[in-house]
């Protein structure tokens, strides 16, 4: 098998994998913050997904220019959610609210197999079959955009938490929820926020996403079980462990689908989650509880 | 049972809380003047603490009413309270670990009423604290217990408070730290702030205290001003060991 291949693929792989980072970089925000697992993670990407296929085609625009006001619908969104559904859950024992969002996730899937019926379904933007090439490494345009929009999506957000007040407010209720009560931190409005901004990065990683593959109903749950291996992988509640995770799962299932066939990379990514477990329990860039 | 001089900015009246089935609070009613330091001593489950988070919000009571300058604060959310100049420095000082000392401080002021003067109010914390300005960049985990609780204080002043509730300031603190601890919550009275002071150290804190109150179990056992409960037999016996 000739080197620039395996390369080739491999680079795909990661391309492919910053935006699983981006999906997975949401699911960690929101766990991270407000404790609470998104189960319906997935199933909210496939609904950007759809958001770009309708969209494109009603307006023709191109689905990073969409990705602006779906994101937005999505951060507003992701307040109500969790200001009005989930909220009231968040003191409940654990396996009520993970049925609050299964039930969540599984209206999400229902409703658009009643919309769009079961069929796949994807955008054709003019450059989709485009490519250019660096020395012997061939580029996938649409990937390359993908990997660019989902890396300034995430830089955005650590610039986010690092440098606003707002952002240093969300961490404040992470590190602390009595201490923040004490300050006087409106806490039901930052986790409310925090809801809202991991649902727009994972409407944004949906955007990018459908660009790559086609979208049916379905996939949302094997998006919600993917992006909480990469959060494993990468380390709960680190931001950095969640691309990282992405890079490295989106690499090992190119990888898988060259080596032996495509069908066989969920087998891979879950090698490396129970290798994770197994070595190295609180994920590549976690902290040790 | 009124306050003692000047007009109460701090009334609680036949106050009662409940975790669950169990009582916390039971009847208790007290005041604040303007300007004064007001002790609550009383035995480890006495219910000082629940009293604390019930002013501040946190919790809340089954009856009875809290009002600050004179309107109905029972029942408003935590923030709310904070809003209106009621600020904590909580048990166990509860720092952000992870966030620098600065984010810390810059916490404290994220109240509407604080967040312009921001940056003015720091350079004044700093000046009061140098010692959490050479350890600005840090993270607040990383600092001692004192160090914490200074913290602590001047993250709660940042947020201009008119009422400090201190919530067991001295805990767990070397006694050079306790000392400095008690001179800072000297020197905020001087500047005018009015001090609910909750203490394991009866002694020291009825001396600071213009009004002092006694819980035991939920209830207001005795209260006075701080020099009588000081003289009282039974408040020696109970709380000093005399």
């Amino acid at each position: 098998m000739p080197l620039e291949l395996v390369v080739n693929v491999a680079i795909s792989g990661v391309l492919t994998g910053l935006v699983y980072g981006l999906m997975a970089l949401g699911l960690s925000v929101i766990f991270g913050v407000v404790r609470v697992v998104n189960f319906a993670h997935g199933e909210m990407m496939t609904i950007a997904m759809y958001a770009v296929v309708v969209l494109f085609a009603a307006l023709g625009l191109d689905p990073l220019l969409l990705v602006i006001p779906i994101a937005a619908a999505f951060f507003g969104f992701g307040y109500v959610l969790q200001a009005g559904l989930i909220n009231p859950f968040i003191t409940r024992p654990e396996h009520s609210q993970f049925l609050l969002l299964v039930a969540i996730g599984l209206i999400m899937v229902n409703a658009l197999l009643v919309i769009f019926g079961p069929d796949a379904r994807n955008v054709q933007v003019d450059y989709q079959l485009e490519s250019f090439a660096i020395g012997p490494i061939l580029f996938d345009k649409v990937r390359v955009i993908a990997a660019g929009a989902a890396l300034a999506t995430s830089a955005a957000l650590f610039a986010f938490f690092k440098l606003t007040l707002t952002g240093k407010a969300i961490r404040a209720c992470a590190d602390n929820h009595l201490g923040a009560l004490v300050v006087g931190l409106n806490v039901k409005h930052l986790y409310a926020l925090t809801f809202g901004v991991g649902a727009a990065c994972v409407a944004v990683a949906g955007c990018m996403m459908v660009l790559l593959v086609d979208v049916t109903p379905v996939l949302g749950p094997s998006y919600t079980l993917l992006a909480f291996v990469i959060v494993i992988v990468g380390g709960l509640g680190s931001m950095p462990g969640a691309l990282l995770g992405g890079v490295l799962i989106g690499m090992s299932e190119s990888l898988a689908g060259l080596f032996i066939e495509p069908s066989a990379k969920s087998m891979f990514s879950f090698g490396l989650l129970i290798l994770v477990l197994l070595f190295r329990p609180q994920g590549l860039m976690g902290r040790r509880a | 049972m009124s306050a003692v001089n000047g007009s109460p900015i701090l009334e609680v009246r036949e106050l009662d809380l409940y975790y669950g089935d169990a009582q916390a609070l039971d009847g208790v009613t007290l005041a604040a003047s303007e300007g004064e330091i007001v002790a609550i001593v009383g035995s480890n489950g006495a219910g000082k603490s629940s009293l604390i988070r019930t002013i501040a919000g946190i919790e809340t009571q089954r009856r009875g009413m809290v009002r600050f300058r004179g309107q109905d604060i029972g029942g408003l959310p935590s923030h709310r309270v904070c809003e209106l100049g009621i600020g904590q420095v909580p048990e166990g000082r509860q720092v952000f670990p992870s966030l620098t000392v600065r984010e810390n401080l810059e916490m404290g002021a994220m109240l509407r009423r604080a967040r312009a003067r921001l940056a003015q109010t720091l350079e004044e914390i700093f000046e009061l604290f140098p010692r959490l300005k050479e350890r600005e960049r840090q993270p607040a985990g990383t600092l001692s217990g004192g160090e914490q609780q200074m913290l602590a204080i001047g993250r709660c002043l940042m947020g201009q408070p008119e009422l400090v509730m201190f919530d067991e300031p001295s805990l767990g603190l070397a006694p050079t730290i306790v000392q400095e601890v008690f001179h800072t919550i000297r020197r905020l009275h001087e500047r005018g702030l009015t001090i609910i002071l909750v203490e394991q150290n009866v002694a020291v804190s009825l001396k600071l205290a213009q009004s002092a109150y006694v819980l035991e179990n939920g209830r207001i056992a005795m209260n006075g001003t701080g020099a009588e409960l000081l003289a009282d037999d039974r408040v020696r016996q109970a709380y000093l060991g005399l």
